[in-house]
């Protein structure tokens, strides 16, 4: 029961693994993840912005009698194996960001407390052809309570504005949307920046504790 | 169902495990940073030796993942052996457990560097 949820380009990955290491005195590794539907651009958007060549890596989950309906009771276990790639970006001597590209299938989310458990917050990235794909990441996100903002990976083509593709979403008013190219390092740098202010004025909002 | 490549092999996973449960390396998280402790010894587990190798620097649980070519869960059981008879340090991220929005001063670093990128 091996089913593989990834648009990364999975065993691509090369042994020459050039290696840029961490400071010696690196100690808090921060995680932000990439989220969308296949062929959305997240590997594309992880590599505009890391300093490293984006890896590819998996986690697998044996659940017992999911989805498995054996009326022989005979081993009712599915693997589940996520997929996933990542890159990172050294932000100085101690913090060292991670950005993570993955898939927002259902199965997927299963893996989430184990995976993504406190990542910072979390892009959207979404595709006007297939919107749909992004509801589901959107209502996950929502009921993790996990800071997010949407950026349309503009492919040229039919031009939306971003109020109609708010409203398709049916995106709440306080969630940042924009318009990025993931293959330009600059324009996915800004949706990086576009997510860390929102999550810089949410905490501004919190009470003091 | 796709056709299980050799880094799938159920063999070889529990082979490196050595038939443990994943429950024990849940203390591990991906980004927490592997330090080694001490250089690899002869008869050692060549997993073990690779990670002792990679984590000569600081090395994130997802990037020895990456390299070693196999699922996360594995390389925390292996991270435990390890951690146990002290030949490496964890550093663990400083956020993880909290559900809490990160502190404003390390967001402002945050932004700072992506600014300079």
């Amino acid at each position: 029961m091996h089913s593989n949820v990834s648009d990364g380009a999975a065993g691509a990955v090369l042994e020459e693994d050039v290696r840029a290491p961490l400071h010696q005195s690196a100690d808090n590794g921060l995680k932000i993840v990439i989220v969308g539907g296949f062929g959305v651009g997240k590997t594309t958007m992880v590599r505009s912005v890391s300093e490293i060549r984006p890896l590819n890596t998996e986690e697998t989950m044996t659940q017992a009698g999911v989805g498995v309906d054996d009326p022989a009771g005979v081993e009712a276990k599915s693997t589940t194996t996520v997929a996933f790639d990542f890159g990172r970006i050294t932000i100085n001597d101690r913090n060292v960001l991670y950005l993570f590209g993955a898939p927002g299938q259902e199965r997927f989310w299963f893996l989430w407390d184990r995976l993504f458990a406190g990542t910072l917050g979390a892009v959207v990235l979404v595709d006007t052809r297939r919107l749909h794909d992004s509801w589901y990441a959107i209502d996950r996100l929502e009921a993790h309570g996990m800071p997010f903002v949407v950026a349309h990976n503009d492919f040229g083509g039919e031009q939306h504005t971003l109020e109609q593709i708010r409203d398709a979403l049916d995106l709440s008013p306080h969630v940042p949307l924009l318009s990025c190219d993931a293959r330009d390092r600059e324009s996915s740098k800004q949706v990086l920046i576009s997510l860390v202010r929102h999550l810089y004025a949410l905490a501004a909002q919190e009470p003091s504790a | 169902m796709s056709p299980l490549g050799p880094d799938d092999d159920p063999d070889r996973l529990y082979t490196v495990t050595g038939g443990r449960s994943r429950a024990a390396g849940s203390r591990f998280d991906l980004v927490t940073l592997i330090v080694a402790e001490c250089e690899p010894a002869p008869g050692m587990q060549s997993e073990h030796v690779r990670i002792l190798e990679l984590a000569r620097r600081p090395t994130a649980v997802v990037e020895l993942s990456a390299a070693l070519r196999l699922p996360v869960s594995v390389v925390r059981i292996l991270l435990t052996d390890l951690l146990d008879t002290g030949r490496i340090t964890a550093r663990h991220p400083r956020t993880a457990a909290r559900a809490e929005l990160p502190e404003p001063d390390l967001l402002k670093e945050v932004l700072d560097a992506l600014q300079r990128l």
